[in-house]
């Protein structure tokens, strides 16, 4: 039987094309970005100290840029593989709002500390966003085993919850806390903190890679929880791990850039739709395409309307809305 | 000792047994059906014996292995399970479902070796799925599904195949053309266990029967042996005539409408 052979090798081809499409449009993207800005730079200018800097800068933010986005849509794709529901995004099961508690607590009270090189903020931040995963996880749990719906359920619930606990610390705060708490939880890429972009790159990187290596296991997922325990997935320890691994991706991401949206629920959506479901195709994929959307999102946020920064949020948001409902309206019709 | 030894097995949900007390035997190649009326508990044994429940006593071995001590791996290169109906979310085509079959021999960062290619030929060739390998799984029909999914179940190269009403959405032609396929592969040393509602298919196809009624076996033997029109009238509280199939000798089971057992007993025409 030759056809199944050719199958592969076609799908094989296929998806080298695929990552040489999107690594080159993630340089051309990062080129762009880094000679855009309200300082303009000329391509074959040279350098002088002042411009050099602002480079470093454009640099800097095109990286974390690149991990967010890329981090958001594999916790995306990861989430939604196991909840086996297309519309799950990265924030279903509390997590950002956990981050945002222990964001605008450390905000409100001024708390301090540093840890592994985060400032006081993102520590904050990721402290609670890995609180509530373990609290969520924990409470879901039933003799064992911890049953999706009930997962799903308390994610929202928890989400619920601390967001009402932000909306009264935010009801309490002074004129200048406030401005820095929307900002926030608008999401922005505005960090220049060297030791807080080597701790998303790790998180980053070595989620998305736990998420590469159990491919298999998220595509047996997507027969249902009887059904990849039937092929051999030991479901338990592969939900533990997989909501765990998606959980520290999301922690990360939005403990240095606030809470972004739309990314982790689009680009998943979108790459599923391009070069299909196989988790091991997807999650790469996935990776490369959410970081070219966010980074260049965030470079028309800061180039729209200089001097003046529109926060990424609203950018991925203004983008991503309409063409989630295009996207929506698409498939009803199928 | 046979290919699956199920011993004394209590089993149900939250403490409450649903079967009773199942014991029965396969030997390897076999073609067996489980039948008995709804809520006997067949789906409950079915959802046991492929490790889903633990049973609250008894046991269950493969060969002289307890299942429940095996490898989640080990088992699933073991024994496969089709189940009536699984929703596959995402559009994944049919050879990519196949392939999942291969799982329990696929090592980390691998994507299928000469070996998983030529099992998922096997698999694909012996149930005639050739020419739908590459749409998707759910714009498939019922029947080029479930041949698709015991095509996955194949790819696992399994000794036992446990199948939950196989043919339950399928109408005649392709139920024939499933239970052939089951009927080649027990031909071909695989033990085969089937959940089958239709008594007359169940005769035509299985070696042994092994009726449910009540979470307990009510009585299990051929064909032949377990279709005798008292203890199904009794199991299913309907009358039934049985008579023998003029073309292949086994038995079939005539419905005679209206006539649902009562308190009282009607003459239900049997010879």
């Amino acid at each position: 039987m030759k056809d199944i052979r050719n199958i592969l090798e076609d799908r094989r081809k296929r998806s080298v094309k695929t990552a040489v499409i999107l690594v080159s449009l993630l340089l051309a993207a990062a080129f762009i970005s880094l000679y855009s800005g309200a300082a303009k730079i000329g391509l074959f200018e040279p350098l002088n100290t002042m411009s050099r800097q602002i480079l470093y800068m454009r640099l800097f933010r095109i990286m974390l840029a690149v991990l967010v986005g890329g981090g958001l849509s594999v916790a995306g794709v990861i989430l939604q593989g196991l909840l086996r529901n297309p519309l799950c995004e990265p924030y279903v099961l509390g997590i950002s709002s956990g981050a945002s508690v222990g964001a605008v607590l450390s905000i409100v009270l001024g708390a301090g500390g540093a840890f592994i090189g985060l400032g006081a903020l993102p520590l904050w931040a990721f402290i609670g966003a890995a609180a509530t995963f373990f609290a969520v996880y924990r409470t879901a749990e039933v003799s064992g085993r911890v049953p999706m719906q009930n997962l799903l359920l308390t994610g929202v619930i928890a989400g619920a919850l601390l967001s009402s606990i932000v909306i009264f610390i935010v009801s309490f705060s002074q004129q200048d806390a406030l401005h820095s708490i929307i900002w926030w939880l608008l999401g922005n890429l505005q960090i220049f903190d060297g030791g807080l972009l080597f701790f998303v790159a790790v998180m980053v990187v070595a989620g998305t890679a736990v998420a590469y290596i159990f491919s298999n296991e998220l595509n047996a997922f997507a027969l249902g929880e009887e059904e990849a325990a039937h092929i051999g997935v030991d479901t338990e320890r592969m939900k533990m791990a997989l909501f765990l691994t998606a959980s520290m991706i999301t922690g990360a991401a939005v403990s240095a850039a606030g809470m972004i949206g739309f990314v982790g629920l689009i680009v998943p959506h979108f790459m599923r739709m391009i070069v299909g479901p196989d988790h091991r195709i997807l999650i790469p994929s996935s990776f490369l395409a959410g970081g070219i959307f966010l980074l260049v999102c965030d470079t028309a946020a800061r180039t729209l309307m200089p001097p003046a920064e529109i926060p990424v949020g609203v950018i991925t948001a203004v983008f991503g809305a309409p063409f989630f409902i295009h996207m929506l309206r698409k498939k009803s019709r199928l | 000792m046979g290919a699956l030894d199920v011993k004394n097995v209590v089993s149900g949900y939250g403490g409450k047994a649903v079967v009773r007390d199942v014991s029965f035997t396969a030997a390897k190649g076999e073609f067996i059906g489980i039948i008995g009326p709804n809520g006997a508990g067949k789906s409950t044994l079915m959802r046991t014996i492929s490790r889903v429940l633990r049973p609250d006593s008894g046991s269950i071995s493969i060969g002289s292995r307890d299942i429940f001590s095996m490898p989640q791996k080990d088992f699933a290169r073991s024994v496969a399970f089709v189940s009536s109906d699984p929703a596959v979310v995402f559009p994944f085509t049919a050879l990519e479902v196949v392939m999942m079959g291969r799982f329990p021999y696929i090592k980390m960062f691998g994507s299928g070796s000469k070996e998983d290619i030529e099992a998922v030929e096997r698999a694909v060739a012996a149930t005639d799925c050739g020419a739908v390998i590459s749409r998707p799984i759910d714009r498939l029909s019922a029947g080029e599904r479930q041949r698709v999914l015991i095509a996955k179940a194949l790819a696992q190269e399994p000794g036992l195949m446990l199948l939950d009403e196989p043919t339950s959405h399928l109408d005649i032609s392709h139920q024939v053309q499933v239970l052939d396929i089951l009927k080649g592969l027990s031909a071909g040393k695989i033990t085969v266990i089937a959940v089958l509602h239709d008594l007359n298919l169940a005769a035509e196809y299985c070696d042994r029967l092994v009726l449910i009624s009540g979470g307990a076996v009510r009585l299990a033997g051929t064909p032949a042996e377990v279709l005798d029109y008292r203890i199904i009238e009794e199991v299913y509280n309907t009358v039934v005539v049985v008579r023998e199939n003029p073309v292949s000798g086994k038995p079939y089971v005539l419905l005679a409408p209206g006539s649902r057992k009562g308190g009282d007993r009607q003459g239900s025409g049997n010879k």
